[in-house]
C-alpha cells in the first residue's frame, strides 16, 4: 500500500507555478460577438423553454405542410358530390369511422384515408379543419405581432428620442389608449367593421382574406400597439441616461457604432422576447372573437371558430370542442412559456 | 497611500490643455413653451501643464462633470475654447484626433460599462473605434498589457462586467481610458462610488499610472481629502464658477477665498496647529439652484464676509498673487 496516500503532507506538485501553455489556456479571449452564443447556449440548457419550443416548431411546421398531402380539403364537403344526391353519412362522423359509401369502397379492396377526428356536421374533414384552422391562428398571431412590433416601434422611439412636447402629446394619447376597456372597445369595432369593411372590400383581393381578419389586424394597430410604444419609450429613455453611450462617444464612437454596438445589443431582447409574447396575446384575442362570432369568415376555419361551431353538439360530441382547446392552450403555453425562457437566457443581470 | 514621490512638475512647462472663458448652459423647459438656461459651467478659465495633476473640487452640483465632459467635447460648449498644445479645438475633425489623445474616466462604475460586453471587448472598444491594431493577435495583448497596467486578472478578460466589484469594474474604466495612450484624463469622481477601504489603492493607481506614462489629470472630487494626496493644484468651483485656483499645498494652508475656507475647515486635519489656525467656518444654508443664481457674487448668500458690494457685480476671476487666482471682491481686507 502507497503509503503516502495516507499522509496529510500536500502534494508539492500541485502547486507548482503554471506553465506557459496552462496560463494560455486560462485565457481564451472570445470573439466580439459572443452575446448571442451566450445566450443561445443558456437557452439550450432550459428544458422548459426547449420542450416548448419544440412543440411551437411541431406545430407550425404541420399546420404548414400537413394540408400539402391530407387527401381531404378544409371547406370541402364530403357528401356532396357534383352530379349525385348529397350523402349525409358523412356527417358527424366519430374518429376513424367511416361512412357507408367509404365502407363499401374498403369492401370492394380499395384503401381510404381514414378521419382521424371524423367529420363535422357538414362533413368535412376534422382533422384537416383543426390543421387549418391553426395555421390562421398563427398567422394572425404572427402578423398581428409584427404591426404591433412596428407601430409600436415608430412611435416609442420617436416619443424617447425627440422627448418634449412631442412626448408628452403621444403619451397622452397612449395614456387614452391604455384607459379604455379593451375587450369592449375590440368587439364594438369588430362589430363595427363586420358591417363596413365587408363591402368596402368586396372583389379586391383583399375579400380573401376575409373582412374579418382584417379588422382584426386594423383592431390590433389600433389598441395594442400602446404597451409596446410604451416599452420601446422607456428603454430608449433609460439607455440615454446610461454612461456607457458617453464612454463610447468619450471613446470617438459615431451614431451608427452607438446604435449597432450598445443601444440594439441592449434593448433588442426586451423587444424580441416581448413580441414573442406578444403572440399567444393575439392568438388568445383572435380566439375569443372567433369565439364569438366576430372572428373569420366561413368556411375558413381558425381554432376559436372551431371551437364556437362545436358548442352546438357538445353533448355528442364533445371532442369537437376540447381538440381545438387543447392546441390553443398548448401554442398559447409552450409561446409564453418559451418567451420566459428567452428572457431568463438573454438578460444577464440575471444570470451572474 | 504609499508612494510619496511628489510630481515634480516642470513650472515652466507648455500648458497641455488651456481652457477659455469655458460656458456650459442647458436649456431647462419650464412650461409648454418656454425655456430658461441652466448655467451650469459659466466661465471657467485655467489651463493644465503637461504631467501636472489638477484637482477640481466643489459641492455636488456646482458642475464640476459638466466642465469634465465640455472640456472633452462630449457636449458642446456653448461659448468658450478649448486648445490643446497650443490648437483650439473646433472643427469635428479636431474633436476626432482630440478623442485619441484626452479620455475620461466616470464616476459611476456601473452605468459606465456596457452590460452586453465582455471586459475585453470593453477596453477593447477605443482600439475597435481608431482601428488602433493590425491583428486580432496585437488587439489581444494590448489588451492584456492594459488589465495588467490596473491590476486585472487576464483571466477576467472574457467576463462580463457585471461580475465584478465596484473597485475592478472601475479598474477595467480606467483600462478603457488608457487604450487609446492618451496624455491627458478626466478622472470624474472615480473613487467616490467605491468602498473606502478600496479609494486609496485606486488613487494609487492612478498615481503609478501618471509617473508611467506621463498622464495629466483633471482629477475631480467633492472630497478634499482625495484630491488633496494627489493633485498638484487645485481649483475650487461654486454654482458653474471657478472661485479659487491655487497650489494644493497653499490652499491648504492659507485658503484665501470664503467658500475655500469653509470646504477646507470642515476637512479633519490630523496637525493641532494647521487644525486651529484652520477656525471652522461653518457653511449656512442650502447651495442655491443654478437656474436662479443670487445676483453679484454667488457665493453671497452664505458668505459670512458677505457686503452690499457683493450683491452689485460679479467678483472678476482674478490673480492675486503670483499663480493664484480667486474671484472675491473683498479677498484682500479677509485675509489682510
Ligand atoms: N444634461 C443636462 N441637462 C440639464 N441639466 C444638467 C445636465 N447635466 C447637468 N445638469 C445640471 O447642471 C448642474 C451641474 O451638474 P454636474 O456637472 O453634474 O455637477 P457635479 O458633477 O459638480 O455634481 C446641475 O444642476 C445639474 O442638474
Ligand atoms: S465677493 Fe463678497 S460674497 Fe462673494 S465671496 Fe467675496 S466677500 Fe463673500
Ligand atoms: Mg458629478
Amino acid at each position: 500500500m502507497d503509503i503516502s496516500k495516507l499522509s496529510m503532507h500536500v502534494n508539492v506538485e500541485d502547486f507548482l507555478p503554471a506553465t506557459e501553455e496552462e496560463k494560455e489556456y486560462m485565457v481564451q479571449m472570445r470573439p466580439s460577438t459572443t452575446f448571442f452564443r451566450d445566450g443561445l447556449k443558456r437557452l439550450s440548457k432550459n428544458k422548459v423553454a426547449m420542450v416548448s419550443f419544440f412543440i411551437i416548431l411541431l406545430i407550425t411546421l404541420s399546420a404548414i405542410f400537413v394540408p400539402m398531402f391530407w387527401p381531404y380539403k378544409y371547406e370541402s364537403m364530403l357528401g356532396m358530390q357534383p352530379g349525385k344526391p348529397v350523402d349525409a353519412s358523412f356527417n358527424n362522423l366519430r374518429p376513424f369511422e367511416y361512412s357507408s359509401t367509404e365502407q363499401a369502397r374498403i369492401e370492394a379492396g380499395e384503401s381510404v384515408f381514414p378521419h382521424v377526428f371524423g367529420t363535422d356536421s357538414s362533413g368535412r374533414d376534422y382533422f384537416i379543419r383543426v390543421i387549418y384552422g391553426t395555421r390562421i391562428s398563427l398567422a394572425v398571431g404572427f402578423f398581428a405581432s409584427i404591426i404591433v412590433l412596428v407601430i409600436g416601434l415608430l412611435v416609442g422611439s420617436v416619443s424617447g428620442y425627440c422627448g418634449g412636447r412631442v412626448d408628452i402629446i403621444i403619451m397622452r394619447i397612449v395614456d387614452i389608449i391604455y384607459s379604455l376597456p379593451d375587450m369592449l372597445m375590440v368587439i364594438l369595432l369588430a362589430s363595427v367593421m363586420k358591417v363596413t369593411l365587408g363591402p368596402a372590400i368586396d372583389g379586391t383581393p383583399l375579400a380573401k382574406i376575409g373582412s374579418n381578419i382584417i379588422s382584426l389586424f386594423i383592431i390590433f394597430a389600433l389598441l395594442y400597439w400602446v404597451s409596446m410604444s410604451r416599452l420601446v419609450r422607456g428603454q430608449i429613455l433609460s439607455l440615454r441616461e446610461q454612461e456607457y453611450v458617453l464612454a463610447a462617444q468619450a471613446a470617438g464612437a459615431k451614431g451608427s457604432w452607438i446604435i449597432r454596438k450598445h443601444l440594439i445589443p441592449n434593448c433588442i431582447s426586451v423587444i424580441v422576447i416581448s413580441t414573442a409574447l406578444q403572440i399567444p396575446s393575439a392568438i388568445f384575442t383572435e380566439s375569443y372573437l372567433s369565439f364569438l362570432g366576430l372572428g373569420v369568415n366561413a368556411p375558413m376555419p381558425s381554432l376559436g371558430s372551431l371551437a364556437s361551431d362545436a358548442l352546438n353538439g357538445l353533448n355528442s360530441y364533445p371532442y369537437r370542442l376540447i381538440i381545438p382547446a387543447i392546441v390553443i392552450s398548448l401554442i398559447v403555453l409552450s409561446l409564453n412559456l418559451f418567451g420566459d425562457g428567452l428572457r431568463d437566457a438573454f438578460d444577464p443581470k440575471l444570470n451572474s | 497611500m504609499s508612494s510619496n514621490t511628489p510630481n515634480e512638475v516642470n513650472k515652466n512647462a507648455q500648458p497641455l490643455i488651456e481652457v477659455k472663458g469655458l460656458k456650459q448652459y442647458f436649456q431647462i423647459n419650464t412650461g409648454f413653451f418656454r425655456s430658461i438656461p441652466l448655467k451650469a459651467v459659466d466661465d471657467i478659465s485655467f489651463s493644465i501643464r503637461e504631467g501636472e495633476t489638477l484637482g477640481l473640487v466643489g459641492e455636488s452640483g456646482c458642475g464640476k462633470t459638466t466642465a469634465g465632459r465640455s472640456i472633452l467635447h462630449l457636449y458642446t460648449p456653448t461659448a468658450g475654447e478649448v486648445i490643446y498644445r497650443g490648437k483650439p479645438i473646433i472643427t469635428a475633425k479636431d474633436i476626432a484626433e482630440f478623442r485619441t489623445k484626452a479620455t475620461m474616466v466616470f464616476q459611476d462604475p456601473y452605468s459606465s460599462l456596457d452590460p452586453r460586453m465582455t471586459v475585453a471587448d470593453i477596453i477593447g472598444e477605443p482600439l475597435d473605434v481608431h482601428h488602433m491594431y493590425k491583428s486580432q493577435e496585437e488587439r489581444r495583448q494590448r489588451i492584456l498589457e492594459l488589465m495588467d497596467h490596473v491590476g486585472l486578472n487576464s483571466e477576467h478578460a472574457a467576463r462580463y462586467a457585471h461580475e465584478f466589484s465596484g473597485g475592478q469594474r472601475q479598474r477595467v474604466g480606467i483600462a478603457r481610458a488608457l487604450a487609446v495612450n492618451p496624455d491627458f484624463i478626466v478622472c470624474d469622481e472615480p473613487v467616490s462610488a467605491l468602498d473606502v477601504s478600496i479609494q486609496a489603492q485606486v488613487i494609487n493607481m492612478f498615481e503609478e499610472l501618471q509617473d508611467k506614462l506621463g498622464l495629466t489629470y483633471l482629477f475631480i472630487a467633492h472630497d478634499l481629502l482625495v484630491v488633496r494626496h494627489i493633485s498638484d493644484r487645485i481649483a475650487v468651483m461654486y454654482l458653474g464658477r471657478m472661485v479659487e485656483l491655487a497650489d494644493a499645498k497653499e490652499i491648504y494652508e492659507r485658503p484665501l477665498h470664503p467658500y475655500s475656507k469653509a470646504l477646507i475647515s470642515a476637512v479633519p486635519v490630523p496637525d493641532p496647529v494647521t487644525a486651529r489656525a484652520n477656525k471652522r467656518i461653518a457653511l449656512t444654508g442650502e447651495i442655491p439652484s443654478p437656474l436662479h443664481a443670487p445676483s453679484g457674487c454667488p457665493f453671497r448668500t452664505r458668505c459670512p464676509y458677505a457686503q452690499p458690494v457683493c450683491a452689485e457685480s460679479m467678483p472678476p476671476f482674478r490673480e492675486v498673487e503670483k499663480g493664484r487666482f480667486v474671484a472675491c471682491h473683498r479677498v484682500e481686507e479677509i485675509n489682510s
